[in-house]
């Protein structure tokens, strides 16, 4: 009982995110996390600037309710199922990340730097957050999929057009960590 | 009754997301510098399975919990949408330090500045839909 409280390691983790799949695909459904942003756009009327938003969202409904649901999981493990919430990453990375300014790196779950309510004031943090999420968001959907769709669902169905957007997701990645990063944060 | 089954399955999701750290932007981070396997193992775990149980739903006549076929869609061949494509989500991915799925579960969390990054997807995701056909795929 007291393990669940700590973070839970990679071997539990993966295969309950399979078991998150195998349930939505038993019923019916497609693992895929980011279709739902579609969906909002179309239900506030992107249809009107572009067809790619011309469909039946109605028939979508349900992303939308996974995604609430994940809110409230998130909300739940946050609040009611964790005592300490400080990630221990590599000590390696500790120690760039602090070179970077990133001081509560290995003492936090998300770097207060940037997700403390603080943040919200400062114009620089939130472009940065604004520049992130339209990537994400934009990358997503020019490549069809997300982590879930991709690298999960994708992968696990033996995709070829998988496998090049999850060694995509890892070019750009690393080219933001060692080669951006350091001209963002110094 | 559908509605409460997907709810609880997101439920479900959000608590793993979160207490794996999956959610972390820390992980993300040490991910990318490959410091730890942490990720990989999660990612390479759920992949194991995911294969197993993919190829079993292929071959057999499984119908869904509702009754229905089941029909685990192919993706379109191309290269340059998920090359280029991936390269992107790629980029937001490091800076942001969340996909999609963990972006619900921190705002549950209470990291209230990631609803900038959900905001930044909704944009991100509407100009993909303006410019997509001017774009190679």
């Amino acid at each position: 009982m007291e393990l669940l409280f700590k973070p839970w390691p990679w071997y539990i983790s993966g295969p309950l995110i399979a078991l998150v799949m195998a349930l939505l695909v038993l019923m019916g459904k497609r693992f895929g996390m980011s279709s739902n942003l579609r969906t909002i756009c179309a239900i506030y009327g992107a249809g009107k600037f572009s067809n790619f938003f011309k469909y039946d969202w109605k028939a979508q409904q349900w992303n939308l309710i996974v995604a609430l649901g994940v809110l409230i999981g998130g909300f739940l493990a946050a609040n009611y199922l964790s005592d300490d919430k400080a990630v221990a990453i590599a000590q390696d990375s500790v120690v760039v990340l602090k070179e970077l300014g990133f001081s509560s790196a290995g003492t936090t779950y998300m770097p207060s730097e940037f997700f403390a309510n603080e943040a919200l004031l400062n114009l620089g943090k939130l472009s940065l957050l604004l520049v992130g999420g339209f990537l994400v968001g934009f990358g997503a959907r020019y490549a069809g999929g997300c982590t879930s769709g991709h690298a999960i669902s994708g992968l696990s169905n033996l995709q070829l057009p998988s496998l090049i957007a999850v060694v995509g997701f890892f070019i750009g990645g690393l080219i933001m960590v060692n080669l951006i990063f350091p001209l963002l944060f110094t | 009754m559908k509605r409460l089954l997907y709810l609880l399955v997101g439920v479900f999701f959000g608590i793993v997301l979160f207490k794996s750290e999956a959610a972390s932007w820390f992980r993300i981070y040490e991910m990318f510098r490959f410091d730890a396997f942490h990720m990989y193992g999660i990612i390479g775990s759920a992949l194991g399975f995911g294969v197993v149980f993919t190829q079993w739903i292929k071959r057999g006549n499984t119908k869904s919990f509702f009754g229905d076929a089941i029909k685990i869609a192919s993706k379109e061949r191309s290269f340059w949408r998920y090359a280029l494509g991936g390269i992107v989500f790629g980029l937001g991915w490091a800076l942001a330090g969340a996909c999609p799925g963990p972006m619900y579960a921190l705002i549950g969390a209470g990291y209230f500045p990631i609803a900038v990054v959900i905001l930044g997807a909704l944009l991100g995701t509407f100009c993909y839909g303006l410019l997509k056909d001017k774009l190679p795929h």
